[in-house]
């Protein structure tokens, strides 16, 4: 085979040669980097990386095991409520209970109150679809074209507002926590804003515009399980009400499993409560309006504080260390098997 | 015009006869016969969008997709936006049709081109130019020299006696040699008085269009009188007229209904095995697919029945569903929809890009551009690359794809003493290149410039006068069967049937014996500047079973001889007993040439007897006569006459070989491919060149030659070949055997057999057809596959296309066939794959093949760089589409589990339309277009290297399940390591992080990478491209998903991008960050571990050769090996003569000679000049 063909113009032509051009493109000679399996590449692949893993997963063990957690169940602790309200027509009447627990220790530091649901499909497709963003950014439109269907309107007509599956399930219990000090009830003081993202509250919602907020909502009634109108939510403040009320928005960011938690109340650092919870006995005072046993489900009151890598969860921790040690493992048994073949090799060249 | 074109259609089939008048247009227009203008193109500008989407949909995918748009469209089911499928579609839809319109446009160019070539057309009286396209049946055209003929043609007559038209019919059936045509004497009469064309009003009556080149029959009545018309008078379109002045013609068969269009006819459409294996894949994903959406859908009816049913409180069934059961079905439906994505659309378009790219590198190869005709190599077929990187067996022709079709005078041996070779002042033997000086021809005026020798001795002795060697070259220029034409005065040019013939001829020319003329009786020579002539007594014609011709001449002195050149082994046995020594020594030369490769002729002469001569002539003119038994009656005088004949010496003639054959097959066998000669030439040219190029070797341990005459005897010969290649494969205990007792019907395929040496074999045509009936197949097919090299000599185009078919039956091999001539044509477009040899005159086989070259040595760049890159790029492409589909599909299927079966996604439904589109194309597209494992030179080198292709290794089901399995384990990873991740925990800052648009995007994140790391892994050759692609899909991702998620696009497009802020949100978080890396750990490290234990444990053969390379690459490259291929030589019998018949009876009836020669009468090296008075006819 010959190494060069060469294109040679040829004289007195008057058609252009058909030689196709020189470049490294079309003769597929573009200059490349060719990276190789070698076993040095490997070796340290698998030894850094088991490194790396084994160095992170130790930290990360370390830091979710500083973080402090009370999680309690409370929906059978009130068997009174959670009966009352398998029924729905006893929707109005109202039906409170206490769950007491005892810290040994200080919490110390920001201590977040979350309410966990167990067995609640948040996610399930037609759920998620169950609501109108158009509606949620306060503008006029016809919740009969959403997907917010079966709830969208009453049989007169009324649009429901916030229409929907998912506001309609909205989570309407009220927790207080107290601190029980020397046989009197101190009230923990609790955050109810700044819970949710900041691209939620701000732009994600927003109430429609109007004087006043109950008339923004003229003409709208409220979601059949709720018990006030979405005007009503939080009368005290006004930057908290309606769509934009952190419990709703909240809420409003589905889970993406059946059984998650949403961050409910945060412990304002003031007075005794300034460097956390300190140790002692509190009770949970609970206002239940939220059924879960008609679905087998459950909720919990948890109080958490948290580190950089979030809470107390020990999987991402443990799937590092294992999967640091299982890299290094492997990269000592390649090591092993490159050294025995190597001698196999050398003496089959002898 | 299509609608009139199609009731055309219809009214053709019922044509049965065909019927027209000359030159009566009206009366031949009753008919609608098609008129000259030919149409391949498919679309006009308005029928285009309907015609083509209609073929679209024809495709079972794209039909697949429209079902699955349909499905979504049925808002109880529509898990996904429409937009999911319809983006993809368009865009395919309108990528194929783009590619549909181009070639449409070419096809339209092509039309146009030829229906307006111009032609001469005799309209009321007065020769018209007219285009190509308004000739019409009927139709009375001229043709000039050199001139494509328009339409199939009644010859009427031309310029040459008695109206004989010469043809070449190279596109036609890639003979180059010449035709002749005769018209009839009655319009022949006609001549080129245009007064009397148009007056001609003959009517023809003949056969409907049919495709059959070689028969046609028909009647022309003219005035009364009906006269018998076969296809000796009929000028095909494609044929070149040459030789001729002129010629008129009158219009048979126009355009469409011409032989050559019809036998254009449909062309297979030819797929890959690795698209009929992707059709068998799709399938069963289709199954799998199904499966899980059943797996999904009972999951739903279980879900719905204990759980969803109490979560009716807060999420009420849907408008309809009132069972379990029937949200499971409706279910079904929807993760079908979700699911889809295994069997992306995408798949099809990117294969089609990759092999459209691959074919543009073929293209533009400058490697395989041949600069002496301006030729560079084509890809006609841009959906076939692959392929070329699995070729098992190659069929070759012979003729103008092996060698070039000249045949070069190279030796000679006369009385005793061999010429040709060049040695130095040592002696040495030396090799002959461009710069050893050349013999100087100048003293002889008539000598052809292009006639290259180099043994300067052979010149002296002509110029000594030696006897025996003025006696050898008057022998080559009288006993043969040339035309000479002299156009120009001593621009002499040979028309010789064959090339053998001119070879000879011209050399003799070129030494100082130069034929110069004939007439029937006469053969007028220049003898070294002398012109004299010899008149012509008789020629005893060539043919296959004398193998031999004699001409008998009386020279200027009277004296009576006759001249013979032959096969050596007839004509040793013909020679006088005195000869023996030189017979000796002229046998050793034989077989030095023949070992050579050259084809030999022996020459010989007799002085014959004035007397004996007298009588013998006398009896055969009365045998010419004989009206019985002529043929036997010749044969025996011939006999009688040709017999102690005086040895003269031998030529020898290099039928050339193209550049580089010979190390081409040798390169080709090394990389484990068979090659199949299939031949029209005799089965001692075959062999002969078989030897010369390296096919057959002394090596071999045996080359069987396969000639019987019945069926028996070929079943014997091919059995007692295979009972020395294995002799096992008789025992019962043999495989296949067993297979043949097993079942009753003939096993589907046969697996390889390995024989105990290297063995080659000769087949015959007439052995052939025997062997390809019935259950001689078999046996043709175990035998035949068990040798390395199958040559098949005497064959049909017919019989080559079978033998390709036989192997493709019986062998699960690709095949591969190649060749220049329109004989090969059957066989190009029965193989896997049809190699055309361009550049040549003969453009049909060009015409119908895939690929197309100028030499065949740049088959094995195709193969071996093109074709192994291809596949290899092919494979890579595959198992990397498979596995990064399963690994983003199947995360939605784990995802089920825990939604309820409620067919809710994983991601955002915007990063399913755009994952396969944007985000993961353009990586895997760079990579095979790119990937190259190691460069050219080296695949060249190592041609070991092009087995796996041949074994499928690369890509077959088993890998397939490995991908999928790969596939399924990095979904596991990437649902399950998020999900631990986020469950029951919280941001950094106490928010809850484990929101559904979180998850997503934190899922689709970690798969991205996932993907483009293992892209990464996948490229062995990152050029910038490469680095630019994989860099800027992840970029390009980010960037999308920040602005999807942006304010702006929330507010603008509410309903569709509401993940707003989830990127910023969610990307700041360190937790999420670890997962993914911890994801891509998981998903990646197993592999490279993988890969690298088992190139150390278990390596391939070809890994082995790839670590050579790299140990190789270390030190300087190697120079290329310039190796002298050994030629040995072994007594064969090296016979040139390629024709079947001469032209001896034409000459000697006169009927092709011309009235007068002008410059060999005025010449001024013809001073005997009036010697010709009595030549006049």
């Amino acid at each position: 085979m010959k190494n060069k063909t060469s294109c040679l113009p040829r004289e007195g032509e008057a058609r252009p040669s058909r030689c196709p051009d020189n470049s490294a493109f079309k003769q597929q000679k573009l200059p490349a980097w060719k990276p190789q399996l070698t076993i040095v590449t490997v070796l340290c692949t698998f030894f850094l990386t088991g490194v790396f893993c084994l160095s992170v997963g130790v930290c990360l063990i370390l830091s979710t095991n500083s973080v402090r957690e009370i999680q309690v169940d409370y929906s059978d602790k009130c068997s009174d409520c959670s009966k009352l309200r398998e029924n729905s027509s006893n929707w109005d009447k109202e039906c409170h209970c206490s769950v007491n627990f005892t810290l040994k220790e200080d919490i110390l530091g920001d201590v977040f109150m979350y309410y966990g649901l167990q067995n609640f499909y948040q996610n399930h497709r037609r759920y998620v679809i169950s609501r109108s963003d158009a509606q949620l950014l306060g503008r006029k439109v016809n919740v009969q074209k959403s997907y917010c269907a079966p709830f969208t309107t009453y049989q007169n007509g009324t649009p429901m507002a916030p229409c929907g599956a998912i506001a309609n399930s909205m989570f309407n219990d009220t927790i207080d926590l107290f601190y029980n000090l020397n046989s009197s009830l101190i009230q923990v003081p609790l955050l109810k804003t700044g819970n949710s993202w900041w691209t939620d509250k701000n732009v994600k919602f927003r109430n429609p515009k109007s004087y006043n907020l109950s008339s923004a909502f003229a003409g709208t009634a409220r979601p059949p399980y709720w018990q006030k109108p979405v005007y009503l939510l939080d009368e005290e403040d006004e930057r908290n009400n309606g769509y934009v009320n952190d419990d709703f928005v909240v809420w409003m960011r589905v889970s993406a499993f059946a059984t998650f938690r949403n961050l409910y109340r945060r412990v304002r650092r003031i007075r005794q409560f300034a460097d956390g919870l300190p140790a002692g006995n509190y009770t949970f005072h609970i206002s239940y309006n939220f059924p879960v046993t008609k679905f087998k489900g459950r909720k919990y009151a948890i109080l958490s504080t948290v580190v950089w890598s979030g809470g107390s969860n020990p999987f991402l921790g443990i799937a590092y260390v294992v999967s640091g040690t299982a890299a290094a493992l492997t990269g000592f048994v390649i090591a092993a098997i490159h050294l025995k073949l190597r001698k196999k090799k050398t003496y089959f060249q002898k | 015009m299509s609608l009139f074109g199609l009731k055309f259609g219809k009214k053709k089939l019922k044509e049965e006869e065909r019927q027209l008048q000359a030159n009566n247009r009206d009366f031949n227009l009753q008919f609608e016969y098609a008129n000259n203008t030919i149409k391949t193109s498919k679309y006009n500008f308005f029928t285009f969008l309907p015609l083509n989407l209609f073929e679209q949909f024809q495709r079972i995918a794209n039909a697949y997709f429209l079902f699955l748009l349909i499905l979504q469209l049925i808002p109880q089911i529509s898990s996904l936006a429409w937009f999911t499928t319809v983006v993809p579609l368009v865009l395919v839809l309108a990528v194929s049709g783009v590619k549909d319109a181009i070639d449409d446009f070419n096809r339209h160019k092509s039309d146009k081109h030829v229906n307006n070539r111009p032609v001469q057309v005799l309209i009321n009286g007065m020769l018209k130019d007219e285009k190509w396209m308004n000739v019409q049946v009927g139709d009375i055209i001229k043709l000039e020299n050199n001139n494509f003929v328009t339409a199939d043609l009644l010859l009427l007559s031309s310029s040459e006696p008695h109206s004989l038209t010469y043809i070449e019919t190279a596109e036609l059936d890639g003979e180059t040699n010449l035709k002749v045509k005769q018209a009839l004497t009655v319009t022949s009469e006609l001549g080129e008085d245009l007064q009397k064309l148009t007056e001609f009003n003959g009517e023809v009556k003949c056969e409907a269009p049919n495709n059959k080149l070689d028969k046609f029959t028909g009647t022309l009545t003219l005035q009364g009188e009906k006269y018998a018309l076969d296809n000796e008078k009929m000028l095909l379109r494609g044929c070149t007229i040459r030789n001729t002045e002129w010629c008129f013609g009158l219009v048979i068969y126009a355009g469409p209904d011409t032989k050559l269009m019809q036998n254009s006819g449909k062309t297979t459409f030819k797929r890959t095995s690795i698209d009929r294996l992707m059709n068998v894949l799709v399938l069963v994903i289709f199954a799998f697919l199904a499966l899980m959406c059943l797996i999904l859908a009972i999951g739903n009816g279980i879900w719905e029945y204990d759980k969803g049913y109490y979560f009716q409180v807060y999420l009420p069934w849907a408008e309809g569903v009132n069972s379990a059961s029937y949200s499971g079905f409706l279910m079904f439906w929807s993760y079908v929809i979700i699911l889809n994505t295994v069997v992306p659309i995408s798949l099809y378009v990117s294969v089609e890009i990759i092999r459209l790219g691959n074919s543009f590198y073929i293209d533009w190869d400058r490697k395989m551009y041949y600069p002496l005709n301006d030729t560079p190599a084509q890809a006609r077929t841009t959906t076939l690359n692959e392929e070329l990187g699995q070729i098992k067996y190659i069929f070759s022709d012979k003729t103008g794809t092996l060698t070039q079709n000249i045949m070069c005078f190279n030796k000679c041996s006369i009385n005793g003493k061999s010429y040709g070779d060049v040695y130095d002042m040592s002696g040495q033997r030396v090799e002959i290149n461009e710069n050893t000086e050349k013999v100087d021809f100048s003293y002889n005026q008539l000598a052809d410039p292009k006639f290259a020798f180099y043994d300067h001795s052979l010149v002296e002795a002509v110029k000594l006068s030696d006897v025996p060697t003025h006696r050898f070259f008057r022998l080559l220029s009288l006993c043969h069967t040339v035309m000479p034409e002299e156009k120009k005065e001593g621009n002499l040019v040979y028309q010789a049937q064959s090339p053998d013939e001119g070879a000879l001829v011209t050399a003799a020319r070129n030494f100082g014996f130069v034929f110069r003329a004939r007439t029937p009786e006469t053969i007028t020579i220049v003898e070294m500047g002398e012109t004299k002539i010899y008149k012509l007594l008789a020629i005893l014609d060539f043919n296959n079973v004398r193998k031999r011709m004699s001409v008998i001449v009386r020279s200027p002195e009277g004296d009576l001889t006759l001249y013979c050149k032959g096969a050596d082994t007839i004509l040793y046995e013909l020679l006088n007993s005195s000869c023996e020594s030189l017979k000796e020594e002229t046998t050793e030369h034989l077989n030095e040439f023949a070992g050579e490769g050259l084809r030999t002729l022996v020459v010989a002469y007799k002085n014959l007897d004035e007397d004996y001569f007298q009588d013998w002539i006398g009896r055969h003119h009365e045998a010419s006569t004989a009206l019985e038994g002529r043929e036997d009656k010749l044969s025996e005088l011939y006999e009688e006459i040709e017999k102690d004949l005086m040895l003269l010496g031998a030529t020898a003639i290099e039928d050339k070989l193209q550049d580089g054959v010979p190390q081409t097959i040798e390169t080709l066998a090394k990389a484990n491919i068979k090659i199949w000669v299939l031949t029209g030439d005799k089965q001692e040219t075959a062999m002969n060149i078989g030897y010369s190029c390296n096919l057959l070797n002394d090596d071999m341990e045996d080359v069987f030659v396969i000639e019987g005459s019945t069926s028996d005897d070929v079943l014997n010969e091919l059995r007692n070949a295979r009972k020395k290649m294995k002799p096992d494969s008789f025992l019962d205990s043999d495989e296949i055997n067993i297979q043949f007792e097993k079942s009753s019907k003939p096993p589907k395929i046969l697996p390889d057999e390995q024989a105990n040496g290297v063995y080659g074999l000769v087949i015959t045509g007439h052995s052939l057809a025997y062997a390809l009936e019935g259950n001689l197949e078999l046996e043709l097919v175990r035998t035949a596959c068990m040798c390395k090299v199958v040559i098949c000599c005497r064959v049909t185009p017919l019989q080559k296309a079978q033998v390709v078919e036989l192997v493709k039956k019986y062998k699960k091999a690709v095949t591969l066939a190649i060749g220049d001539g329109a004989n090969d044509v059957s066989m190009i477009k029965t193989a896997h794959i049809g190699v055309g040899i361009s550049g040549q005159e003969g453009m049909q086989a060009v015409l119908s093949s895939d690929f197309s070259f100028a030499q065949f040595r740049y088959l094995q760049r195709l193969l071996l760089v093109h074709g192994r890159w291809s596949y290899i790029r092919m494979c890579k492409f595959l198992k990397y589409f498979f596995y990064k589909n399963f690994a983003f599909t199947l995360v939605h299927f784990w995802y089920g589990f825990f939604s309820g079966f409620s067919a809710q996604t994983v991601y955002d439904e915007w990063f399913i339309t755009l994952y396969n589109l944007v985000y993961t194309s353009l990586p895997v597209l760079g990579m095979s277009l790119f990937d190259q494992d190691v460069d050219d030179r080296w695949s060249m080198l190592f041609p070991q290297l092009y087995v796996p292709g041949q074994q499928n290794l690369y890509f077959n089901k088993v890998v397939f399940v490995k991908c999928m399995l790969q596939g399924i384990y990095s979904s596991l990873i990437l649902f399950f390591i998020p999900y631990g991740a986020m469950y029951n925990t919280m941001r950094s800052d106490g928010k809850a992080i484990a929101d559904y648009q979180s998850f997503a995007l934190m899922a689709q994140t970690c798969l991205l990478i996932v993907v483009s790391v293992q892209i990464g892994l996948d490229t062995s050759y990152w050029t910038v491209v490469n680095q630019f692609f994989i860099w800027g899909s992840l970029s390009v991702y980010f960037a999308i998903t920040f602005t999807m998620y942006s304010d702006g696009m929330y507010l603008i497009f509410t309903a569709s991008f509401p993940f707003i802020g989830t990127a910023r949100n969610t990307l700041s978080q360190p937790n999420v960050w670890l997962a993914i890396f911890l994801s891509i750990t998981l998903c990646v490290l197993p592999v490279v571990g993988f890969r690298f234990l088992k190139a150390q444990l278990k390596p391939t053969p070809s890994d082995k050769v790839l670590l050579k390379i790299k140990e190789a690459k270390k030190r300087p490259p190697p120079p290329s090996p310039k190796r002298r291929l050994r030629r040995t030589s072994t007594r064969r019998s090296g016979y040139a003569f390629s024709h079947q018949h001469g032209f001896g009876a034409l000459i000697m009836s006169g009927r092709n000679m011309r009235p007068k020669s002008p410059f060999a009468t005025t010449g001024t090296f013809s001073p005997n000049s009036d010697k010709y008075k009595h030549k006049g006819l």
